[in-house]
């Protein structure tokens, strides 16, 4: 019994072993001169393949770089850093898009804005959206299901106590899952420094706003005529911000802001 | 005559895919455009080829004298694993856009039943070292042989007006199931009347 066992172990394992070794040597033997770029590059990708870059991973993107047929910089994790590395493996200057993250413009929660009819189905926005576009009576608003959490690959976006969502800054990389993913827009990217944003996406006039929800951007102007520099301007019912803007002047708009729709970031 | 016999019997009246139903994954997923088709079929026939004879003497030469027929699967596994390792590392060195178009379908070789089947096969039917070698070639051939065909009626419809719910993977499914309807009309009696059988 005891011998049978042994046998078989060993034929196996003996086996095992020498097709292991012949496999070895046949790497050595075979093994292919790799584009020297290529491997410093892969090396240093951040490994997240979020597919932020448009490519199918930090490799895929890597050959892409290393053939000439990408740009460095594309890359949201790697950032200004890893840019400047592969430029210089590459050997190319490189233009670093400013970083950007994504960020929820709609302050509404279950107090604050008015449903048209109570949802029960899938806990997913895209499937709320096929109904009636959601729940909310804004059509523009977040749905807060949690459908960009959900495809966020750093779990940047999380549930706040009263059941809105918020993106954290430090963990999101920037890669635009959620902005593609959302069925009302109301999440998108921002350059990450900006730092005062009307957290409202209703183009809807002032008055179907006020009905609808108590902390919507009415279109009333006030930031823009009355802090002149604090970067708000007024289009389509929908106030804007900008990053080039007078900090000074944008805190004030912001506390004047007579339904509380500008938020400050950090 | 022997060996004529077995390579129509695995190319014609036994073909691994059409008749057999073994090796089905890679046929779908590798016959969209005949170029990676053929280099399939002939990954796999080379591949069933040598692990036939490989097999063979693993079986006769380790397993038997040792009384451990009854590791023959795991054994001819592991055989065929490395064998299928040998390949790709030969593809990625002779012909890279072969190895890109393959993708996963190459190293999913080693789970492909054609090539356990027929290491099986051979030792079932009580073949010799030369027998199990052609018997393995032939049924490389004939899985090359279905693949191939598959691969052209499947260019040719993609040009055709197929319905949007067929379009793809389900007129491949449909054409697939008439083309092993059509093999069924080769069987033992091709033997018989080429006087081989």
């Amino acid at each position: 019994m005891l011998t049978a066992i042994i046998s078989a172990f060993l034929v196996i394992a003996g086996i095992g072993a020498i097709l292991g070794v012949g496999l070895a040597i046949a790497d050595k033997k075979l093994a292919i001169q790799k584009d020297e770029k290529l491997v410093a590059l892969e090396a240093i990708m951040p490994g997240a393949n979020c597919g932020g870059c448009g490519f199918a991973g930090c490799a895929d993107y890597a050959a892409a770089v290393a053939s000439g047929k990408a740009q460095p910089g594309l890359c949201a994790p790697g950032g200004k850093e890893l840019a400047d590395k592969m430029g210089q493996i590459m050997g190319v200057e490189v233009k670093m898009e400013e970083k950007k993250v994504a960020f929820i413009f709609c302050n509404g929660s279950c107090e604050k804005t008015r449903k048209v009819y109570e949802y029960k189905g899938l806990q997913d926005c895209n499937a709320a959206s096929i109904l009636f576009r959601g729940d909310n009576g804004c059509k523009y608003g977040c749905l807060h299901l949690g459908s960009c959490m959900s495809v966020c690959p750093e779990e940047a976006i999380y549930r706040k106590e009263d059941g809105t969502l918020a993106v954290d800054a430090s963990k999101c990389i920037g890669c635009g899952k959620c902005t593609k993913v959302c069925p009302t827009g109301a999440i998108r990217l921002i350059e990450d420094r900006t730092k005062y944003v009307v957290a409202c996406n209703s183009h809807d006039k002032g008055a179907d706003v006020r009905k609808l929800c108590d902390v919507g951007c009415i279109g009333c102007k006030i930031c823009q005529i009355k802090f002149p520099g604090s970067g708000f301007t007024v289009t389509d019912n929908l106030a804007c911000s900008s990053s080039e803007c007078d900090e000074e002047a944008a805190a004030k708009a912001m506390e004047a802001c007579p339904r509380k729709a500008i938020s400050a970031r950090r | 005559m022997r060996i004529i016999a077995i390579l129509l019997t695995y190319i014609f009246i036994n073909n691994f895919i059409l008749v057999k139903f073994m090796g089905l994954c890679p046929f779908i997923g590798v016959s969209k455009n005949s170029e990676s088709a053929i280099g399939m079929g002939l990954a796999v026939s080379f591949v069933a080829g040598t692990a036939s004879a490989v097999c063979w003497c693993v079986y006769y030469g380790l397993l038997v004298p040792f009384g451990l027929e009854y590791l023959q699967t795991i054994a001819f596994i592991l055989v065929i694993a490395a064998l299928v390792q040998l390949v790709e590392m030969v593809l990625r060195k002779m012909s890279p856009s072969l190895y890109k178009a393959l993708g996963i379908f190459l190293p999913l070789i080693t789970t492909n039943c054609a090539v356990l089947g027929i290491a099986i096969i051979n030792i079932d039917e009580a073949y010799n070292l030369l027998e199990s070698f052609t018997a393995g070639i032939a049924a490389g051939l004939g899985f090359t042989m279905a693949i191939i065909l598959m691969s052209n009626i499947r260019e040719k419809l993609e040009l055709k007006p197929v319905r949007r719910s067929f379009k793809g993977v389900p007129i491949a499914f449909v054409s697939a199931g008439l083309m092993a309807l059509a093999f069924m009309a080769f069987d033992n009696s091709l033997l018989a009347n080429l006087h081989l059988a």
